[in-house]
């Protein structure tokens, strides 16, 4: 169930920024614990590059989320943009088409508790992730 | 809607005909907005230049804001703005301020049904209304430009390189670091292991509030361009949260020295250097 989502835009490396600062202000809110705030700003912060990067451009939205036992942040990532083909690929570790290190994606995913991924080729990229309280 | 030659003539006539009550009543509605901010004195020049350049402008034949004939009155209007802009006044004052000339026009034409007076004013009122969008449209340009100068400033200032010791620099880093600021921070960093011949560098990540794989590909490149240059680098201010934020993204930093702060990575450098850090012993005189 859904509390309260706030949804930005990301065309520019402000947006970025914008995501981060967001994602923090709400996982301050959530009082999640510092490594954990710390682990969901880096991984929405590389979701929200790649988004606008690869996607070329898209929407996110943060939104506070509560399951029987916990609350907790699922941010969605949504890109209308090429998509992806492999994804098992695109997932390894070190494997990057845009020069970066290539830990982006999969890197995210170990940030989080929950990940998940929609995309197909030339249909665009959604990815939703959720971190839970402890 | 531009003035017919006929209406301009007779605004410009109307204008010199009331010149003192004009200004005076322009003044006192400015100064009421301005709450006091600027002395009546300074406010009273500045409408009479106004109201001067618009008479000269309708005076010049001047049918619209854009014409030739108003090009000393579009400066005028240019440097209100700006002046307005530097001087912390919003927009919206800057905007009004020539909005409240139409009302003191409005108050020496008095009450009158003559419809040719009216249909001059509403003439009249198109043009201040032009006049008054060129303010907000100067004023948003020095504004921008303002904040395009301090944001390069902050590019500068954030960026500092520092002597820690004979033969040691360091980069505080705070804040973001975007593609922007790590080119500025690898130049002004390799620059001054050149001047200083320092073969030791140490990147401070104290004040970056998250590692990202961007952040952390464009610490490594500075890295492996100083090593290229012949310096040591040392990473440190790592925090715990940002240690295990780094584990799990799954960055490496190889064989790159790591600390959690500035102090230890100064005293390894000097450890290098064969320095050794004692207390004094203090001989009592």
């Amino acid at each position: 169930m859904s509390e309260e989502s706030r949804q930005i835009p990301v065309t520019t490396d402000q947006d970025v920024v914008r995501v981060r600062q967001l994602v923090r202000t709400v996982a301050v809110d959530a009082k999640l614990s510092l490594v954990d705030q710390t682990k969901l700003v880096t991984a929405a912060s590389e979701l929200a590059r790649n988004t606008l990067v690869y996607g070329g451009g898209g929407t996110v939205e943060v939104s506070r989320v509560r399951n029987e036992i916990r609350a907790g942040i699922r941010i969605v990532f949504a890109d209308q943009g090429p998509g992806i083909a492999d994804l098992d690929l695109a997932l390894t570790d070190g494997y990057t088409t845009g020069g970066g290190l290539g830990l982006g994606l999969s890197g995210a995913r170990r940030l989080v508790d929950d990940f998940t991924i929609d995309t197909a080729p030339g249909e665009g990229t959604t990815i939703s992730i959720t971190k839970w309280c402890r | 809607m531009a003035l017919s030659p006929e209406e301009s003539g007779r605004l410009a006539d109307l204008l010199d005909e009331h010149a003192d009550g004009l200004v005076a009543r322009w003044a006192e509605l400015v100064g009421a907005g301005l709450q006091g901010r600027m002395s009546r004195p300074e406010l009273e020049r500045q409408t009479r230049d106004l109201q001067k350049g618009f008479q000269q402008a309708f005076a010049n034949g001047a049918r619209d804001l854009s014409d030739e004939e108003a090009t000393e009155l579009r400066a005028q209007l240019g440097e209100l703005s700006s002046n307005r802009a530097r001087q912390g006044f919003s927009a919206n004052e800057t905007a009004i301020s020539m909005f409240a000339f139409k009302d003191a026009v409005l108050g020496v034409l008095g009450d009158t049904s003559d419809v040719q007076t009216l249909r001059d004013f509403v003439s009249f009122s198109t043009f201040v209304d032009r006049a008054a969008l060129f303010t907000f449209d100067s004023y948003v340009r020095v504004r921008e430009a303002l904040i395009a100068d301090q944001a390069e400033q902050l590019l500068e200032l954030s960026t500092p390189v520092v002597k820690l010791w004979e033969g040691v620099v360091a980069v505080p880093l705070v804040g973001t670091l975007d593609s922007a600021r790590a080119q500025v921070v690898m130049e002004r960093l390799l620059q001054t292991l050149v001047d200083t011949g320092s073969p030791y560098a140490i990147i401070d990540i104290t004040g970056v509030p998250a590692v990202d794989t961007q952040v952390a590909q464009h610490i490594l490149k500075t890295v492996v361009a100083a090593r290229l240059m012949g310096a040591d680098c040392i990473i440190s201010g790592i925090r715990p949260q940002i240690a295990q934020t780094i584990v799990a993204l799954g960055i490496e930093f190889g064989d790159i020295a790591t600390k959690s702060s500035l102090a230890d990575a100064l005293r390894y450098v000097l450890g290098k250097k064969s320095y050794r850090v004692v207390t004094a012993k203090r001989t009592e005189h």
